[in-house]
């Protein structure tokens, strides 16, 4: 498969009073032409500082000591301010969690979308008005409705036009970060089917960071699963929601509660993610998983292959389906 | 079964904000953020109340605890009236019924330390000291925290969010209440944590007894703690029923957009439409009859007309459409 983007031993760094931490600690993944990725993990897990590392908008304190972003064929981490302006939005845009960030309050949200259009898309006034129009029946949004401003938007709707500002100039790829989690669920539905479709009818290639692992499930092609800075699996969404093989996966996927099957026990991780200061050698989860061996607090395990594009890093990946069925029982969970 | 809580046609308006327009012309828009809602919750009952943002969920649950009093209608608890009553049963009830917060990270005043968050409820309920202790190591171990020695002088910032969750949740149970009123009790969660505090919640529901109203936008989540749901719409009850019937087969066709909306985390699931037009009603001017009618796929004429009333259909379900 062709990749429009693959990350490569990652790193990224805050400087705080503190000292470093290490949000994003090598990690690897990459994005194939024409699919979502879904980037799940808990909040400080990296998975925002990684999606704004590959737009090039970071805070003034951070830093990308190592590792490469090729975007279709450069190393982003290569560019200098100038060229990475030119290159976002129109080949990489951004949809953020909160719509409010990417519409400006005192603009009628058509002007906003014109502008886009006129100034970066370098298209006449005219034309900008037509193909705004055009991106509002794309994300299913009335066309009348480009002379409201933000205010007069409900959530669900400003989350569309925020993602027809990102639409606007056909960007190779789009980075969302947790686009619908501020919507109620029937909303939330209507935005990723939204997205799914546009996803289908353009074949865009895409990044959706989310907590959610129902979301992933309804709309991502492929999962990358982080925890602590570092990717601890990635494949196949079936795949790796059906077949876990990492025990922060399988804990995760256990926690959470599931509408069609009922009944069963769901499973909590006890304890904390490390701090990303000084993080600990070895397995970044073996203080909290339950089947961690003496080694896992020492070496850090390697990422392996478990089916066709599926991977994980632990120690006992071999004995995955036996550690899955364990993963289901509380007790399994539950510490002393 | 008696009831233990018991509304009656409850009802509150709040005044909304105007516009220019509205307040040269001089009128003083209503929002009707509940209006007319019967329901009863028993004894040991877990019941959830599932509805959108502006649903009036949250108004309908501080209508409950008194916190807010109610524009029309009547609230019973253990068969009082708590419009009539005097200053001491209303401070008896406010032992009896507790509210559980929303968000861990604001429920807690930043400077008590964690000892003193828990001890303050029954200081307020003028509980004698030597009892304090006891009544305190029980609530934490009920949440399953390990005794306060350990934390106890600890500030709220230096626990994480699902330790002070639980203890949230443990200062709402230590003074022994018959009902609880948790508002989203998990959504500022992170999942590893929030099944942690989801068990608990059915622990404590199975071991104390306690009545409780669930308050929640999440469908998968009230079906794992609750066995009857609520679900509300603009304000009012559209349907009632044991929570399994409710997600197995809604009756209402809210419900049933509701049900169809909320993801599962498995690949093989429907993407089909959902059966719901448009967006939630202005508050201020819900339609006429029927409130969802602008947005039911099986609207007719009579929905125009006629206000469905929530009527029972058997098999302990009610339902507020003319077409079930």
């Amino acid at each position: 498969m062709a990749m429009i983007l693959e990350v490569e031993n990652l790193h990224v760094h805050y400087r705080t009073n503190r000292g470093n931490v290490r949000a994003v600690d090598g990690a690897s993944f990459s994005v194939p032409r024409g699919s979502v990725v879904g980037l799940v993990g808990e909040s400080g897990c990296g998975k925002t500082t990684a999606a704004r590392a590959i737009t090039g908008v970071m805070t003034r304190n951070a830093s990308i000591p190592e590792g490469a972003i090729r975007f279709d064929g450069t190393d982003l981490t290569t560019l200098d301010a100038r060229s990475y302006a030119a290159l976002r939005w129109r080949d990489i845009a951004f949809v953020p969690q909160s719509a409010m960030n990417s519409l400006d309050p005192v603009y009628r949200v058509g002007k906003q979308l014109e502008e886009v259009l006129v100034v970066r898309g370098g298209s006449t006034r005219r034309a900008a008005r037509q193909r705004a129009a055009e991106l509002f029946e794309l994300v299913g949004l009335d066309a009348h409705r480009l002379r409201d401003y933000p205010h007069q938007f409900s959530g669900g709707m400003r989350q569309r036009a925020a993602i027809a500002l990102a639409l606007a100039l056909t960007p190779k790829l789009v980075i969302a970060d947790e686009p619908v989690t501020a919507l109620d669920v029937i909303v939330q539905r209507q935005v990723l089917d939204v997205v799914r479709e546009l996803q289908q009818r353009l074949n865009l290639s895409m990044i959706l960071v989310t907590h959610d692992i129902s979301v992933v499930a309804y709309v991502c092609d492929q999962v990358v699963v982080m925890y602590a800075g570092q990717v601890v699996e990635t494949g196949p969404t079936g795949s790796v929601l059906e077949r876990p093989a990492h025990p922060y996966t399988m804990g995760l996927t256990n926690a959470f509660p599931d509408l069609e099957r009922s009944s069963g026990q769901l499973t909590s991780i006890d304890g904390d993610p490390p701090d990303l200061l000084t993080p600990p050698p070895g397995c970044r989860f073996a203080a909290r998983c339950p089947f961690a061996l003496a080694r896992c607090h020492v070496e850090a395990p390697p990422r392996t292959a478990i089916e066709a594009g599926h991977h994980a890093s632990c120690w006992r990946i071999d004995e995955a389906a036996s550690l899955r069925d364990q993963a289901r029982e509380v007790a399994t969970w539950q510490r002393s | 079964m008696a009831a233990l809580v018991e509304a009656r046609d409850l009802a509150k308006h709040f005044t909304a904000s105007r516009s220019i327009g509205e307040m040269l012309r001089g009128a003083r828009p209503v929002v009707h953020a509940v209006d007319g809602v019967d329901l009863s919750i028993a004894r040991g009952e877990s019941v959830g109340l599932l509805g959108e943002s502006g649903c009036g969920k949250t108004t309908t649950g501080r209508l409950l605890l008194d916190l807010v009093r109610p524009s029309a209608g009547s609230i019973r608890f253990d068969g009082d009236d708590l419009a009539t009553l005097d200053r001491k049963g209303r401070a008896r009830f406010r032992r009896r019924a507790q509210l559980v917060f929303q968000n861990p990270f604001d429920a807690l005043n930043p400077r008590f330390t964690i000892a003193r968050v828990l001890a303050e409820p029954l200081v307020n309920a003028k509980l004698p000291r030597v009892e304090h202790g006891e009544r305190i190591a029980r609530a934490l171990e009920r949440v399953r925290l390990p005794p306060l020695a350990r934390y106890g002088d600890a500030y709220p910032h230096q626990l994480s969010g699902g330790q002070l969750q639980r203890i949230v949740l443990a200062r709402a149970l230590v003074l022994d209440p018959e009902f609880i009123v948790a508002d989203e009790p998990v959504s500022m969660l992170d999942v590893s944590v929030r099944a942690g505090v989801l068990n608990v919640l059915r622990e404590v529901r199975d071991t104390m007894g306690l009545a409780a109203l669930y308050i929640s936008h999440d469908l998968a989540l009230v079906r794992y703690v609750c066995a009857r749901t609520l679900v509300m719409y603009l304000g009012i009850v559209v349907e009632d029923g044991p929570t399994v019937d409710v997600v197995r087969t809604p009756l209402h066709p809210y419900s049933r957009a509701l049900v169809m909306a909320v993801p599962v985390p498995r690949v093989d699931q429907s993407h089909a439409k959902l059966p719901i037009i448009g967006n939630v009603p202005d508050a201020r001017n819900p339609p006429s009859g029927c409130r969802f009618r602008d947005r039911c796929p099986q609207a007719q004429a009579r929905c125009a007309a006629e206000t469905p009333a929530l009527r029972d259909v058997g098999q302990q379900r009610r339902v507020a459409c003319h077409f079930v």
